[in-house]
């Protein structure tokens, strides 16, 4: 269980408390206004901000302290996944030895079992900038999977890709996160794409990350900050 | 963490390696006599000539920058590369072109014997005014165009839907952009030209035409006064220190001006006029700058054959510095390139090359004999003096590199070897090129330092060729000239080169 415990985030004049807990394998969205905090949230969790009061627990240990590579955490971010100028196989194999050294033949197996796992057979010596966004997405999709860890974080990873090729990802997103039985937070502008996804989602709105509700009957019955967010017609 | 115990130990090694032998002069001049009659002089001349030399620099770059901004034309972005090449060019080697040039034997003076008319000398106050401006007036005019370029592209259009004229454009477009630009170009030139050595060297001398930097070489050179060098060196450092102040001032950062290559529509300058003053400006810039480099190249050729063994072994000694001083420089610049980092590179430029390497002497002279460290010592302080160009260059690249790479490499838990080597050093290729050619073209052509410390046997190419020019073998003197910049331009050219390719 992923457990927030009275997190609580100042910068300046911004503040972000937290305070819920997450089950293991469970498909979560993170939703809210822009600037309400959503990135903020997935960096606390990660290791990129640290908290000023408050402790993260995994499966009861504390990780409040753990720099970013010592949590049992992967991360897509918004872009920047790959180095663009490392060939996929090296980008990949950065994942198993971050000590940069010559690739063993058993890791370079495991890293084009992993590109065929995401459509990408064959593409281990191309760079990224010869991929299209799609490939891009999932050769990063591929890195998550060799990384192997019990939480996923992705932070709109997506944005940039048309709907169709979004919903695509969203479902090759599912299927890693159902193979490592990964806890997988999504944050996402989209309510669609937090019905298509999640089962739970999380609202940040004023200063605040509640604990999670069933995505369809939290946007059936949207409390006020989040019916404000979506407009009208948005829900 | 690693990378910050680096950079603590990188930013104490630059202070203590500037402040150390400043320190060493203090304490030297204290118990001395003091300042020589003709002290005074040399201050005056150098204020004077620094302050001539930013003025017709930066008033001469105006019509020619402003040529270049509103022009096209073929050869136009070559000229602008010119434009950047004095800063790669050995002092020395300009020297020379401007001899050939404008000298007693010079092109403009066999001119000016067919036309009857009087000859003008190269030596004293106007010649090392005018090599000064042979120096600065590129820099100047890189640094106005960029100001013309900046000028937003919707204020030009309003000029031409409003259909103003030359006068009124000038008055409400450029001038403003003047007013903003001249002040700090005017004053980062006359820092440069305040610590003027080379230049004062080879065409000033004499009590008319001293400047404190070579002030301190005849001190502590024909003189070895070292007290007088020592409160020489004192006065140099406060000059340049409040001058460079000043100059940071005014000019607020200034890059290298990326993007000069491009021409912004315009509208204004059509009339007949204005296109027959922006071609006389092009025209007698190019002159200016092409015709001594020219005679470089045309008057060198033949002076290669003479060139004996001796020129060989200089050579080798200056390739031997620029490599050891760009190594040095940037393993001092890849831990420093943050702001702060950039902040204490500054130092290298207040100070002056002359004054470190009296100090050093100084320091050095109740262990060793300093003469036997004249090389090692040139490649410290070249590289030192390089440090705030490296630093310009590489910190913008190395923070985005950081920014954009920093959390990847963090969430994956890189080893400080792997981030160096797969993200950092690959990302950072082209700038660390660029900045390593520029430092090694610098301590190629340097003729500083060496001339106070070394004796016969170690001399560099700058120091030969100089030597070649004082016993009055203009032939040798012009072949070695030619090789030394065929080594600088080879070596910028070389690290540039190995920074773009595959990059």
């Amino acid at each position: 269980m992923l457990e927030l415990r009275d997190l609580d985030y100042r910068e300046g004049g911004y503040r972000l408390r937290a305070s819920l807990s997450l089950e293991p394998g469970a498909r979560v969205a993170v939703i809210g206004p822009s600037g309400a905090g959503k990135s903020t949230l997935l960096d606390l969790i990660a290791g990129f901000r640290a908290p000023q009061a408050g402790r993260i627990l995994w499966q009861g240990g504390d990780i409040t302290e753990a720099p970013p590579a010592r949590r049992p955490v992967a991360t897509l971010f918004q872009d920047q996944n790959l180095f663009p100028h490392l060939s996929l196989e090296r980008n990949l194999g950065l994942a198993l030895a971050p000590g940069g050294g010559r690739l063993s033949s058993e890791a370079r197996d495991r890293v084009a079992e992993a590109l065929r796992e995401v459509g990408l057979a064959g593409f281990a010596a191309r760079r990224p900038g010869e991929l299209s966004g799609g490939q891009a997405g999932r050769a990063a999709l591929a890195r998550v999977l060799l990384q192997a860890r019990p939480i996923l974080l992705l932070d709109e990873p997506f944005a940039a890709l048309g709907p169709a090729l979004k919903a695509e990802m969203l479902d090759r997103v599912g299927a890693v996160a159902a193979r490592l039985a990964a806890l997988t937070l999504l944050v996402s502008h989209a309510p669609e794409d937090a019905r298509r996804f999640a089962e739970a989602t999380i609202l940040v709105a004023e200063g605040q990350a509640f604990p999670p509700r069933e995505t369809g009957a939290l946007f059936a019955d949207p409390p006020q900050s989040l019916s404000a967010y979506l407009g009208p017609r948005g829900a | 963490m690693a990378r910050r115990s680096l950079a603590l130990i990188a930013a104490a090694l630059v202070l203590a390696l500037t402040l150390v032998p400043i320190g060493a002069v203090t304490l030297r001049a204290g118990g001395f006599s003091g300042f020589a009659p003709g002290d005074g002089q040399a201050l005056r001349f150098t204020l004077l000539q620094a302050f001539l030399s930013g003025l017709f620099s930066v008033l001469a770059a105006v019509p020619v920058a402003r040529a270049l901004a509103r022009r096209r034309f073929a050869g136009r972005g070559l000229l602008v590369a010119l434009l950047g090449a004095p800063f790669i060019l050995p002092v020395i080697v300009a020297v020379l072109g401007l001899i050939a040039t404008f000298g007693a034997n010079g092109l403009v003076n066999r001119g000016l014997a067919a036309l009857g008319l009087p000859e003008v000398t190269i030596y004293g106050l106007h010649g090392v005014v005018l090599a000064h401006v042979f120096f600065n007036l590129p820099l100047a005019t890189r640094l106005l165009l960029q100001g013309w370029l900046a000028v937003p592209a919707e204020r030009l259009r309003l000029a031409a839907a409003l259909g103003l004229t030359p006068w009124a454009v000038f008055r409400t477009i450029e001038a403003p952009m003047l007013a903003r630009i001249l002040p700090g170009a005017f004053a980062v030139i006359f820092v440069i030209c305040l610590s003027s050595f080379a230049v004062a060297l080879t065409l000033g001398g004499g009590p008319r035409a001293t400047t404190v930097e070579l002030a301190i070489y005849q001190a502590m050179r024909f003189d070895f006064d070292l007290g007088r060098a020592a409160a020489l060196s004192l006065l140099q450092l406060a000059l340049a220190t409040a001058a460079g102040l000043v100059a940071l001032k005014l000019s607020g950062g200034t890059g290298f001006g990326a993007g000069l290559d491009r021409v912004v529509p315009r509208w204004d300058g059509q009339g007949r006029g204005q296109r027959a003053l922006d071609a006389l400006a092009i025209g007698v810039v190019a002159l200016f700058l092409l015709t001594p480099l020219s005679l470089v190249a045309l008057r060198g050729l033949p002076g290669l054959a003479l060139l004996g063994p001796e020129t060989w072994v200089a050579a080798g000694h200056s390739l031997s510095v620029a490599l050891a001083s760009t190594a040095l420089c940037l393993a001092w610049a890849l831990p420093l390139a943050t702001r702060r980092g950039e902040a204490l590179g500054l130092l290298g430029i207040a100070i002056s090359p002359l004054v470190l390497g009296t100090g050093l002497f100084l320091l050095l002279r109740p262990v060793v004999n300093p003469f036997t460290l004249a090389l090692p010592v040139t490649a410290l302080i070249n590289a030192l003096v390089s440090l705030p160009f490296a630093l310009r260059i590489l910190r913008p690249e190395a923070e985005a590199i950081r920014a954009d790479f920093g959390r990847l490499s963090a969430a994956l838990g890189l080893t400080p070897w792997a981030w160096l080597r797969w993200v950092f050093l690959p990302r950072l290729r082209r700038p660390l090129g660029f900045a390593a050619g520029l430092s090694a073209a610098l301590s190629m052509g340097d003729l500083g330092v060496i001339a106070l410390f070394a004796d016969p046997e170690r001399a560099t190419l700058p120091l030969h060729v100089y030597r070649l020019m004082g016993s009055y073998q203009m032939q040798a003197a012009q072949g070695a000239a030619l090789l030394l910049l065929g080594a600088s331009l080879a070596i910028f050219w070389l690290f540039d080169r190995g920074g773009r390719v595959y990059a």
